[in-house]
């Protein structure tokens, strides 16, 4: 996958009614004039939307000329959502060592504090 | 105990990445942790790397250097100054990369925040030039999409679950 459509589904997900969009396909394909009756929006303003959510990868548009049903695509999500993940794991892989760390760095001070008490 | 859901990332302006983990220790411990060489030796380092040599002169204006081995016995090396140092509050140095892609030294501020046991350390790495930071993340979040992480991360997860086979 390109970085540059990495960029065009961040774009894409940024906005708040590409999104809903995305989460009404993910329960099923919809047409534009279903897609529009929701989001108080006309269709024009919609199709607006459909071709950024295509062009990043996100949808496909079925071939039949009259209705051209919206299907979301798992596989650019997934690219999205890998890349946040590899991004937050980048940093979580070390800092799950430094919970370990700490762990026995506590017992340590437990027990050095349990022998004071004593004493 | 700490919070199960880790790392946390946000881009509050466009020079800078803020970090955000909660660890299940004093802060005491965790500043410790993140300025001893025999502590830092047995956990820093991001994926797949790990330091083979640490050297901290942790007061102002002194230097600290880590060298580190990554996958094929590649060597990195960090260096930078002390700027700000308060046991157990917060931490503020400069590093610079040995071969870094991006221009001018990188400032990286933690503060340690303790609420019942739990240490809260916000890391804000903040980079010479915008481009600096874009290159270490890519476009993605300079558009503000590190705004909108909890609610991509919702469609994500949602989405998920519901994805087809």
């Amino acid at each position: 996958m390109t970085l540059d459509l990495l960029d065009a589904t961040f774009a894409a997900l940024a906005d708040p009614t590409r999104r809903a969009i995305l989460a009404r396909l993910a329960s099923g394909d919809a047409t534009v004039t279903e897609l529009a009756e929701p989001f108080a929006m006309s269709q024009p303003a919609i199709s607006k939307h459909l071709k950024v959510l295509e062009r990043a990868g996100l949808i496909s548009r079925g071939r039949d000329a009259q209705r051209r049903p919206c299907r979301i695509e798992p596989g650019q999500l997934r690219a999205a959502r890998d890349w946040l993940d590899n991004y937050r794991g980048y940093w979580e892989e070390s800092y799950q060592r430094l919970d370990g760390l700490l762990e026995s760095l506590r017992e340590l001070d437990d027990r050095r504090d349990g022998s004071n008490d004593d004493g | 105990m700490a919070d199960p859901t880790g790392v946390t990332v946000s881009t509050p302006s466009d020079r800078e990445i803020v970090l955000s983990r909660a660890f299940a220790a004093p802060r005491r411990l965790v500043f410790d942790a993140w300025t001893r060489p025999d502590l830092l030796m047995r956990w820093y380092g991001a994926r797949g790397w790990n330091l083979v040599s640490c050297e901290v002169d942790l007061r102002i204006g002194g230097a600290w250097r880590f060298v580190s081995r990554g996958p094929d016995g590649a060597t990195m090396v960090q260096s930078g100054v002390y700027e700000v140092v308060a046991p157990a509050e917060r931490l503020v140095y400069t590093e610079r990369f040995d071969d870094q892609s991006y221009p001018g030294p990188t400032l990286i501020s933690h503060v340690f925040a303790e609420q019942a046991g739990v240490t809260t350390v916000t890391s804000t790495i903040r980079y010479a030039t915008r481009t600096g930071r874009d290159t270490v993340l890519r476009y993605p979040m300079a558009r503000g999409v590190g705004e909108s992480f909890d609610r991509l991360a919702g469609l994500l997860s949602s989405h998920q679950e519901t994805e087809r086979s």
